[in-house]
């Protein structure tokens, strides 16, 4: 797509622009998506039935919404520290939409195609927390900083069973870059690594145990990354108001929705890239080519999205010792195993 | 080794609960909704629902008893007595009307719903409806006002009782007077 763009225009920064804008239409128009999904999930969830007027089954709903917060106040604290608090949703944004720059869309689509695509993930992504922590302590309010404090806390903790697990993904593909490692599971639903990829049949089913777990782990991690119940103690709306974002209104509070929104799809879709074959079709050859590639990845990508919200609407929250428990003595010495484990295998 | 044990036991509570609570939220998923959309779909009132009174004031023979039931005042009667010479009919359940009702005015903004009103009803003509929908934006609108007499038969009314009652008054006059002078007449026989 590169190529083609370049040939078509040449060496500009409308390619640049071109180049970095589908991602952003892709949140823009999945968290709209999403909003509505998560709204009707949780409401049938619990039997009811959520929006039913604006259109039908309310899919004009979150296009209200958005049109409401357009229109709100934006209102800045008198207390607050203004610059860091004007700045802090962009930057969590931001620190989000970095991330999508290395996550494939498929074959022919990826924003940069660098060698440490996965690395750059996960250490972009940690941008955020800064945000989140900026958020928190410009608003000047105990509730922010509380919740702040708790996010930076939980997203440093769980930022190592997902660097650990991507490890394991990446021990078996052999390389860092989303793209190569999604070509090197090409061909089937078998090669997926969770399944122990492509490689000889005694292998695989000895990689089995440990690239499902891991697998597992790195979905439990993205989910905490994220902020998201049943890890939604920085927000942890009956003990913290609303926690970082308290102090927020209109669009800004908007963008922090968009952050997270798009987070999720972010964890979902290196999940989905890493261990279920990216944009590869599950039937091979079958259904595949880039088109159907764009297909693939958000399918997968957003199955895990819903995962998401229904594992947000079945489990209350943790407490916070509890959650740190999880991560440090589950996760992490679980992962060590995997990574000692497929490590040996490999070798062997 | 109870440690590991328990870590381990611990770890498999965690997943198997969170299936058993996936497994809930998924069923609840699928099955249809209990909301009932209610300006557009109604359940239906249960036969005896208590909700708003309403009067059949041709059945109402002014007997108060429903004001007096009420354990929050909120019925106002007013009669006037019929004269000998008006007819008012009878109600559907055959009892003779011998009162007028100018007034049978019911504050359904104080009304409790306790139905108290309705049993006494000896014509049972004070009755609880399956209406429930009758906001308003002035509360003196919800005064409902039941009498079906218009101020000209009112005052009607109260002038054929007001002659009446001065005829029968001068009627006793005149009786008294009479028995009075036959009294005197008898006192000065004998005297």
């Amino acid at each position: 797509m590169e190529e083609l763009l370049q040939s078509i225009i040449g060496e500009s920064w409308i390619l640049y622009v071109l180049l970095a804008a589908p991602p952003l239409v892709f949140i823009l128009v999945y968290a709209l998506v999403t909003v509505w999904t998560e709204m009707k999930v949780s409401a049938h969830m619990q039997d009811r039935l959520a929006y039913m007027y604006t259109g039908p089954h309310g899919i004009l709903q979150p296009v209200a919404d958005i049109l409401k917060l357009l229109q709100k106040e934006d209102t800045v604290p008198a207390a607050a520290d203004k610059p860091l608090f004007i700045m802090a949703p962009y930057l969590v944004f931001i620190g989000t939409y970095a991330g999508f720059a290395a996550l494939p869309f498929s074959s022919a689509y990826i924003g940069s195609d660098i060698n440490l695509g996965a690395f750059y993930i996960i250490a972009v992504s940690s941008i955020v927390v800064v945000g989140l922590l900026m958020a928190g302590w410009a608003s000047n309010n105990k509730w922010s900083i509380f919740g702040a404090m708790r996010s930076a806390a939980q997203i440093v903790s769980y930022e190592i069973p997902t660097a650990l697990a991507l490890l394991v993904a990446v021990m078996i593909t052999g390389s860092l870059n989303l793209q190569d490692v999604i070509r090197f599971q090409e061909g089937g639903i078998l090669n997926w690594v969770v399944f122990g990829g492509p490689l000889p049949v005694v292998q695989k089913l000895l990689l089995l145990p440990f690239t499902v777990t891991a697998f597992l782990i790195m979905f439990i991690a993205g989910v905490a990354e994220v902020n998201r119940t049943p890890f939604d103690l920085p927000e942890a709306e009956s003990e913290l108001v609303q926690g970082y974002n308290t102090e927020y209104s209109g669009m800004k509070f908007a963008i922090f929705y968009l952050a997270e929104y798009a987070n999720m799809y972010l964890v979902s879709g290196v999940a989905a890239c890493l261990f279920l074959g990216g944009w590869s079709s599950p039937f091979g050859d079958f259904m595949s080519g880039p088109l159907w590639g764009v297909f693939w990845i958000v399918a997968k990508g957003y199955f895990f999205v819903f995962l998401q919200i229904w594992i947000r609407w079945t489990l209350p929250r943790l407490r916070v010792d509890q959650l740190m428990y999880t991560s440090w003595k589950v996760l992490i010495p679980f992962l060590f195993v995997c990574l000692f484990g497929v490590g040996l295998i490999l070798v062997l | 080794m109870e440690a590991v044990r328990t870590y381990f036991r611990d770890i498999w509570k965690a997943l198997s609960s969170i299936a058993v609570g996936l497994n809930v939220t998924i069923r609840h998923l699928v099955r249809p909704a209990v909301t009932i959309q209610y300006p557009d779909v109604k359940l239906k009132m249960p036969e005896r629902a208590r909700n708003r009174l309403y009067v059949n004031i041709d059945d109402c023979i002014g007997c108060d008893q429903c004001a007096l039931a009420c354990p929050v005042d909120c019925i106002t009667i007013e009669t006037i007595k019929a004269t000998p010479d008006q007819d008012l009919g009878v109600t559907s359940t055959g009892h003779k009307k011998r009162l007028h009702v100018p007034r049978f005015d019911i504050d359904i903004a104080k009304c409790c719903y306790c139905g108290l009103c309705v049993y006494p009803c000896p014509t049972e003509c004070i009755v609880m409806t399956d209406v429930y929908e009758f906001s308003e934006f002035d509360r003196h609108n919800l005064i409902y006002q039941f009498s079906a007499m218009k101020p000209d038969q009112i005052d009607d009314a109260k002038a054929k009782l007001k002659k009446a009652e001065e005829e029968a008054a001068a009627k006793k006059a005149a009786a008294a007077a009479a028995a009075e002078e036959k009294k005197k007449s008898e006192q000065s026989k004998q005297g």
